[in-house]
């Protein structure tokens, strides 16, 4: 039997069914559908969180102090440990591990800000000016932080677009003086964008010198440190060389904890494609039941139609030729519910991107693959049993029954 | 050429046995015309069944055109039913949601021939049998002497050697019946070997060769001579 005649030949007995045939297609679709838009969901939110860290570039690295060594879990992110890294540490780490080419030691606290009646309460960012440069901020007006010495404080501030609007409107913040808790800082620079990450709004911060941030704070440690690696520097070498000489500055111990954003997002991907994986898999579970109702149906078609199958045999046509008829009927309906599931499923996808822009949901290649392969994968497999039944029929028998 | 020797069928009817075919041994000649008559379970459908390579029966020997049928498997058995034999039944047997020319192309189809090449064969049967006009039509939309011309014209599509009919027209009408039979006899004098079982002995009466089956065996075999008369006339 030709293809061409075997698919139209099938197509017919579907249409027969038309109810049968739409149920069993909705069944598949919402199965294809289902891994379709759950996988865009996975990768969406992998993307969006690996977006977040991407900032950090490969060539910088990130000093905690503190140190987990033996559950392996994150590093601490409160930046509190039994020894605190120091601006002098720090200097010194500037000065001895040629593999750095700029650092930006962070003090992090809350803090009311405020201009004339107006006040807010703000992210307090203690750094340097290299800072900018390491988390790739613009300042949209102004100017960053000057290049001050490690511990030297001044009374200028950089403050996020949001701040800006919320103390000063539409007027001119340059050069105005805000106060955060019992200081007074002038605004020499205003950031452009959002600067959204993990739920910090950079845009609502204000950034003031390092040692500043200290005094405001009244702290003597750091927060964390980041660091960028010079060029044809190895992220390891450089990591292992701000260890050692951590080590030595603090006689012996190793209390640091210091990650590559590479390693980081190595784990965070591994985490999340796990996560894309895992619902990827639930969503098929549901083709597994599409294709047990395959099977039903099919069943049900092989009773219905035991004299046409009696025909069949009658006029010649062998029991792989009555086989292939079923599991094609089966593998058609499984392709045009795929094909109508992964239509469905990308128009929604493509809605959840228009409603998020910010997520990049996207259905991964494989997912495209996978899902109708496994629907007519399944199809084929669970309609396998009734399409036997239906091949080993007696032709005589077959042909009695009505 | 069909050669038929001591072959016996038996059923299970519960715990009892029921010898549809009790050594029934037939040979039939290229291009015979055969009534097979009898009551009801004398055996005439399992005859037509076994002779038709759709049932297997239990011993014996058939040979078909030379081919000992006994030896072959189902797939040799279902190429043989493809190429040599054509069936015509009592309820006609069309796939209802094919139109009257696809059910004639139907085992061209399953013998892989291409459409084009089926259009013309069936074209030219449609002629022959008198439903040019009624080739698009579903069954639903046919008499029943047109469905039955329809299998007809299905039956002898491959160009078999040999024509089994159930009842063919146990299901029509007098005049639709008579139309039917003079069809089928048209076709044997083409030279094709026609079988036909039938309760109808005014149409077993138009045979060649009359035989009577009585509990599973052949009862009677007569050969109607050109001097009795009643074979259908040429």
């Amino acid at each position: 039997m030709r293809l061409i005649d075997l698919v139209r030949y099938t197509f017919l007995a579907l249409r027969r069914q038309r109810f049968r045939s739409l149920m069993l297609l909705i069944a598949v679709g919402l199965g294809v559908g289902a891994v379709v838009v759950l996988t865009a969901l996975g990768e969406g939110a992998r993307g969006y969180v690996m977006g977040e860290f991407a900032f950090l570039g490969k060539d910088t690295v990130v000093m905690f102090p503190g140190r987990k060594e033996t559950t392996g879990g994150m590093p601490p992110i409160t930046g509190t440990a039994a020894r605190a890294i120091t601006l002098e540490e720090v200097a010194v780490l500037q000065r001895t591990v040629p593999g750095v080419t700029s650092l930006a030691p962070i003090v992090i606290g809350n803090g009311p800000v405020s201009y004339k009646s107006r006040e807010r309460e703000s992210i307090v960012l203690g750094t340097t000016a290299a800072f900018f440069d390491i988390r790739q901020l613009q300042v949209g007006q102004g100017s960053t932080l000057p290049d001050l010495v490690l511990n030297e404080g001044r009374q200028v501030a950089v403050i996020g677009h949001k701040l800006k609007t919320e103390l000063f409107d539409n007027r001119r913040a340059i050069g105005q003086w805000v106060r955060l808790r019992d200081y007074r800082f002038r605004v020499i620079g205003v950031l452009t964008g959002t600067g959204d990450s993990f739920g910090t709004d950079l845009s609502e911060a204000i950034f003031v010198p390092v040692a500043s941030a200290q005094s405001v704070f009244n702290i003597h440690g750091l927060f964390r440190v980041m660091m960028k690696i010079r060029d044809n520097y190895q992220v390891e070498e450089v990591k292992s060389q701000i260890a050692k000489r951590m080590q030595e500055l603090h006689e012996g111990e190793q209390d640091v904890t210091i990650i590559s954003p590479d390693a980081m997002l190595s784990t965070f991907d591994d985490i999340l494609q796990a996560l894309t994986l895992g619902v990827a898999g639930i969503a098929a579970i549901s083709l597994v039941v599409a294709g047990i109702l395959v099977m039903n149906v099919t069943l049900m078609s092989v009773k219905q139609r035991t004299a046409e199958i009696g025909l069949l045999k009658a006029v010649g046509a062998p029991a792989a030729q009555v086989r292939t008829l079923f599991l094609t009927e089966a593998a058609l309906i499984a392709s045009a519910g795929a094909l109508l599931g992964m239509l469905v499923g990308l128009l929604l996808v493509a809605a959840g991107r228009k409603l998020y822009p910010a997520v990049p949901f996207t259905t991964p290649a494989w997912a495209l693959w996978a899902a109708p392969g496994l629907a007519i994968g399944t199809a084929l497999l669970f309609a396998w049993l009734p399409a036997q039944q239906a091949a080993s029929l007696e032709p005589v028998d077959a042909l009695g029954k009505k | 050429m069909i050669d038929v020797s001591g072959v016996n069928k038996s059923f299970y009817l519960g715990d009892s046995c029921v010898h549809a075919l009790d050594s029934v041994s037939l040979h039939i000649e290229q291009g015979d015309y055969l009534s097979v008559m009898g009551p009801s379970g004398s055996g005439k459908s399992t005859l037509l069944n076994m002779l038709g390579l759709l049932d297997r029966p239990d011993a014996g020997s058939y040979l078909l055109n030379g081919v000992d049928t006994m030896s072959l498997d189902e797939n040799e058995r279902a190429r043989l039913r493809r190429e040599q034999i054509g069936f015509v039944f009592q309820s006609y047997h069309l796939i209802p949601r094919l139109t009257a020319r696809e059910n004639i192309e139907l085992p061209l189809m399953l013998a892989g021939v291409t459409a084009k090449q089926r259009h013309g064969e069936v074209g030219v049967i449609l002629e022959q049998l008198g439903i040019a006009e009624r080739g698009h039509h579903l069954p639903n939309q046919l008499s029943g002497g047109e469905r039955q011309r329809v299998a007809i014209g299905r039956s002898i599509v491959m160009k078999p050697s040999i024509l089994l009919a159930d009842e063919p027209t146990g299901n029509l009408d007098t005049r639709a019946g008579r139309e039917v039979t003079d069809i089928l006899e048209n076709l044997n004098r083409g030279g094709i070997t026609l079988l036909l079982v039938t309760h109808d002995n005014a149409m077993g009466d138009r045979a060649k060769r009359h035989i009577r089956m009585v509990d599973g065996a052949i009862a009677s075999d007569h050969v109607v001579q050109p001097a009795d008369g009643n074979h259908a006339p040429d």
